[in-house]
């Protein structure tokens, strides 16, 4: 079986001044894959991640994602990608149908298949009865997996999650990493960060950033056996520790 | 005379309940850990505390004053760092430090001994913009600020939060530091695995608590034979034990899943083989002590039922 990447990055690089944000990163996402993204803070994951969604330009290197080039074709990049985080995802003043009805429209779907779609969604994640209230009145968890629906809407290839069970309940958290496989499962690309290191098992592969550079890849088994760890915390604590300075 | 007694403790935001009656007691000396998800009401407990906000009902004492009515007193008193970065970000870092410590009529050179193992970590940058700063050293700045007036006890909500793994297990041994040296502790986190740092924690959830204990206590009362299953297509055997007539629960853990069986000694040949028969080969059945994790989504799902 041949893989075929749906983002591929090649020598890429993002300084700010004489600083090197993201510093000369190369690697390959394929298709129907779970990619976690990990690093320590001010690794340069956002920047990293920015320039792969459209909307900060690279100093140079080359960026494919959904076969548009970052460079020329950020506005198709934004077109074929889903984003979410967990700072901002919905509306919390509009209700639930206002947000699908607003970002429907956003992504320039018609009306018609706006409808459709927030009927499906709403059952499938039995919030029928909850479309007509508020997000800031729904529980966080609920929030979420909405959110995650909702950049969904326009059936991206890619999907970014950026921290997207950060502070959710254990519960919560595990189902919606169901959510994320059956999105991998209908194809879609999973393109996730996170800082819970259980939650790194459960990606096909990872990477690991420290100081710019991608210093680690591969999965999860291979980076325990690479760097002789009982599990991903060990690993991301030896990948961090070993360039890192102290006083940072 | 305890550190915090929390006695029926309700807040109300209009319609909505943040805390529902809570009670918990902290000593002189503990490290403490509030411990639940977001919008559990971690922080509207620790501005409650703080002399920040006002409660609905119930009695609130901290070091034997009255957070509403006694806030001049208490205020001197407490140390807080709130999960905002909310120090000066035009200041340099020399001088928010200064400031805090010119507010409670004290200096830096007065307390220096109580900041200098974190204080110095930030010390070459001590011109620079606290704006400018990153968020490892924000952090330990905000650390150095709350604790400048020598308080007799520390509030921190959510210091952990959006941080990376090595950055967390470094703040947690500060936290240490400044616990075994006397001070009261009393922090908020959304991370489970943060709970075993603790001396003692209150699990909370949607306003109420859960547990109250040591951790080691609280999983002792998890109840049940718990097991790690490894081996082959996780999500296969997920859904395998989901799946499985027996099962009470199954939680994914990092590479492993965290199983219970619904009868009160189970037959591990018999899982095995019954997962055999349905194809899943490789697996390994451990039992295993449940973690602050485990204990949370069980007083999670029996609180519910």
């Amino acid at each position: 079986m041949t893989r075929e990447a749906v983002i591929s990055v090649h020598h890429l690089l993002k300084t700010f001044g004489s600083f090197h944000a993201v510093n000369d990163i190369s690697f390959d996402v394929y298709r129907g894959e779970i990619f976690g993204f990990l690093g320590a803070n001010g690794a340069g994951k956002t920047t990293a991640m920015k320039m792969l969604t459209g909307l900060w330009k690279p100093t140079s290197g080359k960026a494919t994602v959904a076969g548009y080039d970052v460079f020329t074709q950020a506005e198709s990049v934004k077109r074929s990608i889903g984003y979410m985080s967990q700072r901002f995802s919905l509306y919390a003043d509009l209700t639930v149908k206002e947000n699908i009805e607003l970002f429907g429209g956003i992504y320039g779907l018609s009306t018609r298949h706006i409808r459709e779609k927030r009927i499906e969604l709403l059952s499938r994640l039995a919030l029928t009865d909850s479309e007509h209230e508020l997000i800031s009145a729904l529980p966080l968890g609920w929030k979420q997996k909405l959110a995650f629906s909702v950049a969904m809407l326009h059936d991206p290839q890619i999907i970014f999650l950026d921290e997207p069970t950060g502070g959710v309940d254990p519960i919560t958290r595990r189902q919606f990493w169901d959510l994320i496989y059956e999105a991998a499962d209908m194809g879609k690309t999973i393109f996730v960060t996170t800082h819970y290191m259980d939650e790194a098992e459960y990606c096909d592969r990872i990477s690991m950033m420290v100081d710019g550079k991608i210093t680690a890849l591969g999965t999860p088994e291979d980076l325990k056996k690479q760097f002789l760890a009982k599990d991903m915390d060990e690993v991301f604590i030896k990948v961090a520790r070993h360039t890192q300075p102290i006083a940072q | 005379m305890k550190a915090i007694t929390i006695n029926h403790l309700k807040k109300d935001f209009g319609k909505v309940t943040a805390l529902k009656e809570v009670s918990l007691e902290v000593a002189q000396g503990e490290l403490y850990g509030l411990i639940g998800p977001d919008g559990a009401g971690k922080t509207t407990m620790i501005r409650i505390l703080t002399s920040l906000l006002t409660a609905t009902a119930g009695e609130v004492s901290v070091l034997g004053l009255n957070p509403q009515t006694e806030y001049k007193a208490l205020r001197q008193k407490i140390g807080y760092m709130p999960g905002q970065f909310s120090l000066y970000q035009d200041l340099s870092v020399e001088e928010n430090l200064n400031l805090f410590a010119s507010i409670y009529e004290t200096t830096i050179e007065a307390n220096y001994h109580l900041v200098k193992d974190i204080y110095q970590q930030i010390e070459p940058f001590k011109h620079r913009r606290a704006g400018a700063l990153s968020g490892g050293m924000k952090q330990k700045l905000a650390l150095c600020c709350a604790m400048i007036h020598r308080p007799e006890i520390l509030f921190l909500d959510e210091p952990t939060t959006g941080v990376d793994a090595v950055s967390r297990k470094e703040f947690w041994e500060m936290l240490k530091t400044l616990n075994v040296g006397g001070l009261t502790i009393f922090v908020s986190t959304p991370y489970m695995d943060e709970a075993s740092l603790c001396e003692r924690v209150a699990l909370i959830q949607a306003g109420e608590i859960l547990a109250v204990d040591t951790p080691e206590n609280i999983n002792e009362t998890f109840g049940r034979h718990l097991y790690a299953i490894k081996g082959g297509n996780k999500r296969a055997l997920l859904n395998a034990l989901k799946a499985f007539e027996h099962c009470q629960s199954a939680y994914s853990f990092g590479s492993s899943i965290h199983y219970t069986d619904s009868r009160q000694e189970m037959d591990v040949e018999e899982l095995l083989l019954s997962l055999q028969a349905h194809g899943h080969s490789n697996i390994t059945i451990e039992e295993i002590s449940p973690s602050i994790e485990d204990s949370f989504m069980k007083l999670m799902t029996s609180h519910d039922s």
